[in-house]
């Protein structure tokens, strides 16, 4: 273990780095799309569509792409969720639709309604069919925080009743976790980008990148220069281990240097640790660590501190992190982070139980792991700072803006949604659906006048 | 977006997509719910004349096929089975709330004029859009004198026909039974009788299976089974065949068709509508899937329409009608052979099998250092399409046009026609 930690680029040669990082998923050819879509038994108030947060009509997009009409079954897809064509690839499906059809019941595989809505929005990308309309201008002006899933599709959803929005956005591109945060295996040839040139594409939606809320501009000035503000800040700050090595060279952020990942045009560049440990139980986790082993690291694993049923990353996510090679270690929390010469070599950890009141304790037994490169991947928080200079405040509750039902926060005039509020379940596919919620509460706010 | 409205013998409705005449338009309750999901139009389950007849239990068959649900389908229902009054009062009120859809009413009372006259003065009151009239149901009804017993007779569908028209300002469909040797002859005895239109195909006879337990012939009722009448996807190809034989027979010309048959998809509907159907009618869909299945046809239709530049109905209906021709009008100089695409070959060698067995001899079998490869022989190729049909990939096997640089040429006109020989030796 005096071994000098082992990170390094260039581990693989160019052709590993392109099979690891093509479609994990590929699409379906148009014949495997008909014969899945012949398995869908187009039932009666499908459960399916009840599982699925924005409620697509799954059996009806389905018998569109039996029927060949690709067309209508990627609008009835994109009519409920604008990114259908994300979603269909980062869902946890296997929690969500797939877990509710009715062929598991009968103790058959789900239909693969991933892969069919895949098929279905990527026909209509590839043929570049615009099939939304701005309505016809209201003279309303809406601002938008994050031009990420939830702050997208606010702004679409506004710009169909004919409002104008402008959308502001601290990084330089739109996407939010779609470009920055999802693993790249499912997001690639720059799909994130081409969802965003086509949710804008409808018109009436103005862009300004690089301008930060707290630092650029004020929720105060929003308020006096627009008639609503939509928050879809998501949450920027990473929660600490509060270990003593935390701050050692090798230590990192799993959220910042999937960001660092997915901006990274030649991953060879991309230095990576020989030894690996990730901290976390969450799609996050999964993520880093899939990652971090398709990019050439030898042993990866992931310790969480209970067990993998209170994961949140589902068990198909689970699943594809070990078929990539990783260990998963349950009930086991870090207790040292030990560095050489001011970089991490080795995590040590202490392994956990339930007490009798169910709650989580430690053991007193320890074992350490060595690791060239730590990841923590154990949540993320709002960052107060985004409210600096806004006099009237919102209620924020465990480090989540507070929101009713129509995503409403307490601040007049103030809508919410995405990851960044209390109800948040840490996914796209709930994140557009606070934004279609939230765009559908201004409307009517707004038309009430 | 293209304009699916619909015009068809002066009945109007906001897309061709209508319920035949059937279980699901038995009562207003059914239809209501039809008009919500969006069809448009209806046929109302036959009325007949009190007292309403009465069904057995154990009514439906179906053809499973392979793990495919409901391919054929059948049933032994007979015309509607609640009293006449009930019937009209329903239907009046339908036809008030949803002025804009077609209502049309089947009817099916015996063959006399007096009973047809009677029951169109009680339809004509309700303001329906017209009636059809059943000649086409197969079973019971016709061991009765009636449906197809009547269908079956052209003399009898003229006679009812002209009836018909001299007793109602309502446009008259007929409704034709596909049990005839030849659809035309019913077809031209419904427009000398003066009918508006037509709709086919009906049911046609049909034993479903047999219980090799009970030795009951399917559907069977306490052990004993009827002939009934057979629909679903199966039976499209009749009748998208039946459709097209009297929309491109010069005697009928101009006589409008609603078509009937195995419609499932919007793609069904417009193969009908290219053969020359003004509305389509759909029963085996809707009761497998529910009305729900309208919101695809609508959406598919009009999106392909739109692909194809087709702003209304009419810009394609009949398309098809002149390219549906006699054997003898094809071009005897057109060459097809197969191509195998060997990268999506998957070698099971059905293609290989099915030609070496059953047709031309011309797909080799060739096994090289222990693998599979299957070729066609181009000289012995036919262009039958057969491994085509039977190869399991999508695209694999491809029918490609050869050019010959000869021209078309009928049978009449080809040399190797030995009538023609004798002709020219004459």
């Amino acid at each position: 273990m005096a071994d000098a930690p082992d990170v390094r680029a260039g581990r693989l040669s160019p052709a590993e780095y392109r099979r690891n990082f093509d479609d994990a998923h590929p699409p379906l050819t148009a014949q495997q799309a008909m014969v899945e879509a012949a398995r869908c038994l187009f039932c009666y108030d499908a459960p399916c569509i009840e599982a699925c947060p924005t409620g697509i009509d799954i059996p009806r997009f389905i018998r569109g792409i039996q029927s060949g009409n690709l067309r209508g079954a990627a609008e009835t897809i994109l009519e409920a969720n604008i990114m259908g064509g994300t979603c269909a690839r980062v869902c946890p499906t296997d929690v969500l639709c797939e877990g509710a059809c009715v062929r598991l019941a009968e103790g058959k595989k789900p239909v693969e309604i991933g892969a069919l809505q895949r098929h279905a929005v990527d026909w209509l990308f590839e043929r570049g069919i615009q099939p939304f309309t701005r309505g016809a201008p209201t003279g309303e002006r809406i601002a938008v925080v994050g031009a990420g899933p939830a702050g997208l599709a606010c702004a679409h959803a506004l710009a169909r009743h004919g409002h104008e929005v402008v959308i502001f956005e601290k990084r330089a591109k739109a996407g939010g976790l779609n470009e920055y945060g999802i693993a790249a295996y499912k997001m690639v040839h720059d799909f994130a980008q081409r969802e965003v040139a086509f949710i804008l594409g409808i018109g009436g939606i103005e862009l300004r990148t690089g301008i930060e809320l707290g630092r650029d501009v004020t929720l105060g000035e929003l308020r006096r220069d627009f008639a609503a503000v939509f928050l879809g800040l998501g949450l920027q700050g990473v929660h600490a281990l509060g270990l003593a090595g935390e701050r050692l060279a090798g230590v990192h952020d799993a959220v910042a240097f999937i960001e660092r990942l997915r901006q990274t045009k030649d991953l060879s560049t991309l230095p990576v640790g020989r030894q690996i440990v990730v901290i976390g139980g969450g799609n996050t986790a999964i993520d880093i660590a899939t990652q971090t082993k398709r990019l050439g690291a030898e042993t990866v694993t992931i310790v969480y501190r209970r067990g993998p049923e209170q994961m949140s990353a589902s068990p198909a996510e689970q699943e594809w992190a070990k078929s990539n090679g990783v260990a998963i270690r349950h009930w086991a929390r870090p207790v040292a982070i030990e560095g050489v010469e001011g970089h991490v070599r080795s995590v040590t950890f202490e392994r956990t139980r339930l007490d009798r009141e169910g709650r989580l304790e430690g053991t007193g037994e320890r074992f350490t792991l060595p690791a060239d490169q730590l990841f923590k991947a154990i949540g993320q928080k709002l960052v107060p700072s985004a409210f600096n200079g806004t006099a009237e405040l919102l209620d924020v509750e465990n480090g989540k803006i507070v929101v009713d039902a129509e995503r409403r926060t307490t601040l007049d005039r103030v809508w919410a949604g995405g990851d960044c509020i209390g109800s948040s379940v840490d996914l796209t596919v709930a994140a557009v659906e606070d934004g279609k919620l939230a765009a559908a509460s201004i409307h009517r706010y707004l038309m009430a006048g | 977006m293209a304009d699916l409205r619909c015009e068809i013998a002066g009945v109007k409705a906001p897309n061709p997509f209508w319920l035949a005449s059937a279980p699901p338009t038995d009562k207003e309750y059914n239809v209501v719910r039809a008009f919500q999901a969006g069809w448009g139009g209806v046929v109302w389950k036959t009325l007949g004349e009190d007292p309403p007849v009465v069904n057995t239990s154990s009514r439906y068959g179906a053809l499973h096929y392979r793990g495919y649900r409901m391919m054929g389908f059948n049933n032994i229902e007979l015309i509607s089975d609640r009293p006449l009054e009930v019937n009209l009062q329903e239907i009046k009120r339908v036809k008030r709330d949803w002025p804009d859809r077609a209502l049309l009413v089947s009817l099916m009372v015996p063959c006399t004029e007096d009973s047809w006259k009677r029951i169109l003065e009680r339809v004509e009151e309700t303001e329906a859009d017209g009636v059809e009239l059943n000649f086409g149901c197969p079973h019971g009804m016709s061991e009765r004198g009636m449906g197809s017993a009547v269908g079956q007779v052209p003399e009898y569908i003229e006679m009812v026909v002209r009836w018909c028209k001299a007793a109602t300002r309502m446009p008259v469909f007929v409704k034709l039974t596909p049990n005839v040797t030849n659809i035309l002859a019913p077809a031209r005895a419904a427009k000398a009788g003066g009918a508006d239109a037509v709709s086919l195909i009906n049911t046609i006879n049909s034993v479903m299976g047999v219980d090799l337990d009970s030795m009951a012939p399917l559907p069977s009722v306490h052990g004993k089974g009827a002939h009934g009448g057979y629909c679903g996807p199966a039976v499209k190809p009749i009748a998208l065949c039946m459709v097209g034989e009297i929309a491109r027979d010069p005697d009928c010309r101009g006589l409008p068709i609603s078509g009937i048959g195995g419609i499932e998809t919007w793609r069904d509907a417009a193969e009908f509508i290219a053969m020359g159907a003004g509305s389509v009618q759909v029963c085996t869909a809707a009761m497998h899937y529910g009305f729900k299945i309208v919101e695809d046809m609508i959406s598919g239709l009009s999106n392909w329409m739109d692909e194809k530049g087709y702003r209304r109905l009419d810009d394609f209906r009949g398309a098809a009608v002149p390219n549906y021709v006699d054997w003898g009008q094809l071009d005897m100089n057109y060459v097809v052979k197969a191509r195998i695409d060997q990268d999506k070959c998957i070698r099971c060698g059905l293609c290989h099998i099915a030609c070496e067995d059953t047709s031309h001899q011309s797909i080799r079998a060739i096994k090289e250092n222990g693998k599979r490869r299957y070729e066609v022989i181009e000289e012995e190729c036919v262009g039958c399409n057969l491994c085509a049909h039977v190869c399991p990939v999508e695209g694999c096997i491809e029918m490609v046009e050869i050019d010959t640089g000869l021209p078309y040429v009928t049978w009449a006109e080809d040399p190797r026609n030995p009538q023609r020989l004798a002709e020219a030796a004459e």
